[in-house]
C-alpha cells in the first residue's frame, strides 16, 4: 500500500504522468457516468440524421440521426470495459505461465515459450480475429480474443523478470534455509514482476482498445446497435465526404485514449525502473 | 560412518545442450569433514569451490547438475546416513537449513529489500519447526543477541537497507544457525566486509561453533581466513582438489607449486617483499584441459611429463594428499626419460 502511494506520487511529480493520471481518470470518469451525462438515448434516433454540430446536438449526429455525443459517451464504457477485462484475461494467464516457464525452465518453460512465440508470430488483429471467428460476436467474446492475444506479451514479461529475479542472491539464500518453492514464488519474486508488469498492462490496455476498435471497424467486434468507436467510425466511413464529424469524433476519442494510456504507461516505466532515473 | 560428511568421486556437469557434450567443471573431488571441524576451501575464483559447495545443498541448477558416479553422504543427527544426491526435493527442502545451512558472500544482497529482518530470521523456523508467533519472535531476539547485535528488538522491525555489510553479516549468521544445523557452509563469508570487521566476524563464527558444535565449510581465496579459522584445508584447482593437509602442513610443508604460489602472493605488512608475487598466467577454462597436469602451464617447476600424463593424488606424507609429478617419487632425470 505504501509503495502504491509512493508510486503515484513519483507519477504526480512528472508532468507527463500527471497529464496521463488526469487524463485516464476523466475518461474513466465519462464511461461512468456515461448514463447520467448522454443527453440522449444512445440507440434511439432523436433528430434529423447527419446534423452538424449544434447547440443541442454538441458532435452533430449519424447516418440514423443518433445523438453521436452520447454515443461516444456509451462507447468510452465500451471501450474501458473490453480493454480491462481483456488485459485481465491476459494479464492473470501471461502471469502464471510467465512464473511457471521463468522459473521452472527447462522442458516446461521451452513448451510454454514455444507455444507462446507461435501466439506472438500472428498480427494480433489477425489472430484476435481467428479467435472471435471462432468463439463468435458480441463483447463477450470480443473481450476473450483480446485476451488471448494478450497473453504471450505478459508471458514473456513475467518470465523475464522472474528469471533475472531468479538469480538474485536473496532467492538462493531463501532456497538455502529451505524455504518451500511456492513461498519463494510469492514472498521472494513475485515483488520483482510486480513493476515491468504494471507498464506492460498499462501499454497493453492502450493496444487492447485499439484492437476492439479495429475488430468493431471490421465489423467483427461489438455488434450494432451497440455504440462502440471502432463500429461508428465503420458506418460513418461512408459519408465522410458529406458529415465528416461523423468519422472525426470517434477518431479524436481512439486517438486521444491510445495516447492517455501510453503517456501513462511511459511515465509509470520511468517511475517504476529505478535504472532509468537520470 | 565416522564423517559428518563424505564427498565421493563428486563432478559438476556444465550442459552445453542435447548435441554436445556436457563440460566438467568440477571432477573426482573427495573429501571427509569430521564433525566440529573447521574445513578450508581455497582456490582461484573460477576453481570451482562454490559449485562444489551448493552441490551438498542440492542448490545447482541448470546449466548445472552434479555428474554421475558422484557420492555425497551426510550423517543426520539421529545417526541415519543419506546420500544428500538421491533426495527429493521436498527431503531437500526439509534438510536445508535444518541440518545445513549456508552463508553467502554478499550480505547487501543476500537479504531480501521487502521485509524485514524479523521476517527474514522467522522465515526459516517457520519452515522447520512449528513455533508460534511469539516464540519465533522470541528466537528471533535470542538468536540476535548471540551473534552480538546491538539494540536487537529495534533491528528486528528494520529493513535490510538500514543496516551496515557487517551487521547484515551477522544477521545471516543468526538465519543459518537458528535451527542448529550440524554443517555450516560460508562462502566467503568476510570478502565483501571492511578488513576491521572481518576478524569480528571471523571470531564470532569461531565462537558460535563452539557453542552450536557446528562443522563448517570455509570457501575463501584468502589464505589468511584459513590461517585464522581453519584445521583441515583443501585447494582447489581447476576443478580438482590439487592438495589437502592440516593446516599447519599446507603452511609449513607446502608441496604442490600451486600452493606454493598461493602462498607467495600473500601481502604482508612490514616485510622486506619488495614486488607483490603474481602466479603467472590464468586458469584454464573448463573444456580446454590438457592432458597432463593442469599446472603444467603456469608451473614453474613444469617437467615433460607434466604435460603428458596427469599426476594422481597421492598421499606425501600422513595426511597430506598433493597432486603433483614432483611429489611421486620419480626424480626428474627419470621423468624426462
Amino acid at each position: 500500500m505504501r509503495h502504491l502511494l509512493q508510486t503515484i506520487r513519483d507519477l504526480w511529480k512528472d508532468p507527463m504522468g500527471r497529464v496521463g493520471i488526469i487524463g485516464v481518470l476523466l475518461l474513466i470518469l465519462l464511461a461512468v457516468i456515461a448514463p447520467l451525462a448522454a443527453p440522449y438515448d444512445p440507440e434511439q434516433m432523436v433528430a434529423m440524421p447527419k446534423l452538424a454540430p449544434c447547440a443541442e446536438h454538441w458532435f452533430g449526429t449519424d447516418n440514423y440521426g443518433r445523438d453521436i455525443f452520447s454515443r461516444i459517451l456509451y462507447g468510452a464504457r465500451v471501450s474501458l470495459e473490453v480493454g480491462i477485462i481483456a488485459v485481465g484475461i491476459g494479464a492473470t494467464a501471461g502471469y502464471v505461465l510467465g512464473l511457471v516457464a521463468g522459473y521452472f525452465e527447462g522442458p516446461v518453460d521451452r513448451v510454454i515459450m514455444c507455444v507462446m512465440d507461435i501466439l506472438f508470430a500472428f498480427p494480433s488483429i489477425l489472430l484476435a480475429i481467428f479467435i472471435s471467428a471462432v468463439l463468435g460476436r458480441g463483447i463477450g467474446p470480443t473481450m476473450v480474443a483480446i485476451g488471448i492475444v494478450n497473453i504471450p506479451v505478459f508471458a514473456r514479461t513475467v518470465r523475464a523478470a522472474v528469471i533475472s529475479a531468479k538469480g538474485l542472491e536473496y532467492v538462493s539464500n531463501a532456497r538455502s534455509v529451505g524455504v518451500r518453492t511456492g513461498a519463494i514464488l510469492i514472498r521472494h519474486i513475485s515483488p520483482n514482476v510486480v513493476a515491468p508488469f504494471t507498464v506492460q498492462a498499462t501499454l497493453a490496455l492502450s493496444s487492447a482498445i485499439l484492437t476492439e476498435a479495429s475488430m468493431s471497424f471490421l465489423g467483427l467486434g461489438i455488434q450494432p446497435p451497440d455504440p462502440s468507436w471502432g463500429s461508428m467510425l465503420s458506418e460513418a466511413r461512408s459519408y465522410m465526404e458529406q458529415a465528416p464529424w461523423t468519422a472525426l469524433f470517434p477518431i479524436l476519442f481512439i486517438v486521444v485514449t491510445i495516447l492517455l494510456f501510453n503517456i501513462l504507461g511511459d511515465s509509470l516505466r520511468d517511475v517504476l525502473d529505478p535504472k532509468l532515473k537520470t | 560412518m565416522e564423517h559428518l560428511l563424505e564427498m565421493r568421486n563428486l563432478s559438476i556437469d556444465l550442459s552445453r545442450g542435447k548435441r554436445r557434450r556436457p563440460v566438467k567443471l568440477v571432477e573426482g573431488i573427495d573429501l571427509n569433514i569430521d564433525k566440529k571441524q573447521n574445513f578450508g576451501v581455497v582456490g582461484e575464483s573460477g576453481c570451482g569451490k562454490s559449485i562444489t559447495c551448493s552441490s551438498i545443498m542440492g542448490l545447482l541448477s541448470f546449466p548445472l547438475s552434479v555428474g554421475r558416479g558422484s557420492v555425497i553422504r551426510f550423517q543426520r543427527s539421529d545417526g541415519s546416513e543419506t546420500d544428500l544426491l538421491k533426495l527429493s526435493k521436498k527431503e531437500l527442502q526439509k534438510l536445508r537449513g535444518k541440518d545445513i545451512s549456508m552463508i553467502f558472500q554478499e550480505p547487501m544482497t543476500a537479504l531480501d529489500p521487502m521485509y524485514t529482518i524479523e521476517d527474514q530470521i522467522v522465515e526459516s523456523l517457520r519452515f522447520h519447526t512449528d513455533m508460534n508467533k511469539a516464540q519465533m519472535h522470541e528466537a528471533a531476539l535470542d538468536m540476535l543477541k548471540k551473534v552480538k547485535i546491538p539494540r536487537p528488538e529495534q533491528i528486528l522491525t528494520d529493513y535490510p537497507h538500514h543496516l551496515s555489510g557487517g551487521m547484515l553479516q551477522r544477521v545471516m549468521i543468526a538465519i543459518a544457525l537458528i535451527n542448529n544445523p550440524r554443517l555450516l557452509i560460508a562462502d566467503e563469508p568476510t570478502t565483501a566486509l571492511d578488513v576491521t570487521i572481518q576478524a569480528q566476524i571471523l571470531d564470532l563464527m569461531n565462537e558460535l561453533r563452539e557453542i552450536y558444535d557446528t562443522s563448517v565449510i570455509m570457501i575463501t581465496h584468502d589464505l589468511g581466513v584459513i590461517a585464522e579459522t581453519c584445521e583441515q584445508v583443501a585447494v582447489l584447482y581447476a576443478g580438482q582438489v590439487v592438495e589437502e593437509a592440516g593446516v599447519d602442513e599446507i603452511f609449513h610443508n607446502t608441496a604442490h607449486p600451486y600452493t606454493v604460489g598461493l602462498l607467495r602472493s600473500v601481502t604482508s605488512l612490514g616485510g622486506a617483499q619488495k614486488e607483490l608475487y603474481a602466479i603467472r598466467g590464468t586458469v584454464p577454462t573448463a573444456g580446454n584441459f590438457s592432458a597432463g597436469c593442469r599446472f603444467a602451464d603456469r608451473c614453474e617447476h613444469c617437467m615433460s611429463i607434466c604435460r603428458e600424463q596427469a599426476p594422481k593424488l597421492v598421499e606425501v606424507s600422513h595426511g597430506h594428499k598433493c597432486r603433483c609429478w614432483l611429489h611421486t617419487g620419480i626424480t626428474r632425470e627419470e621423468a624426462a626419460q
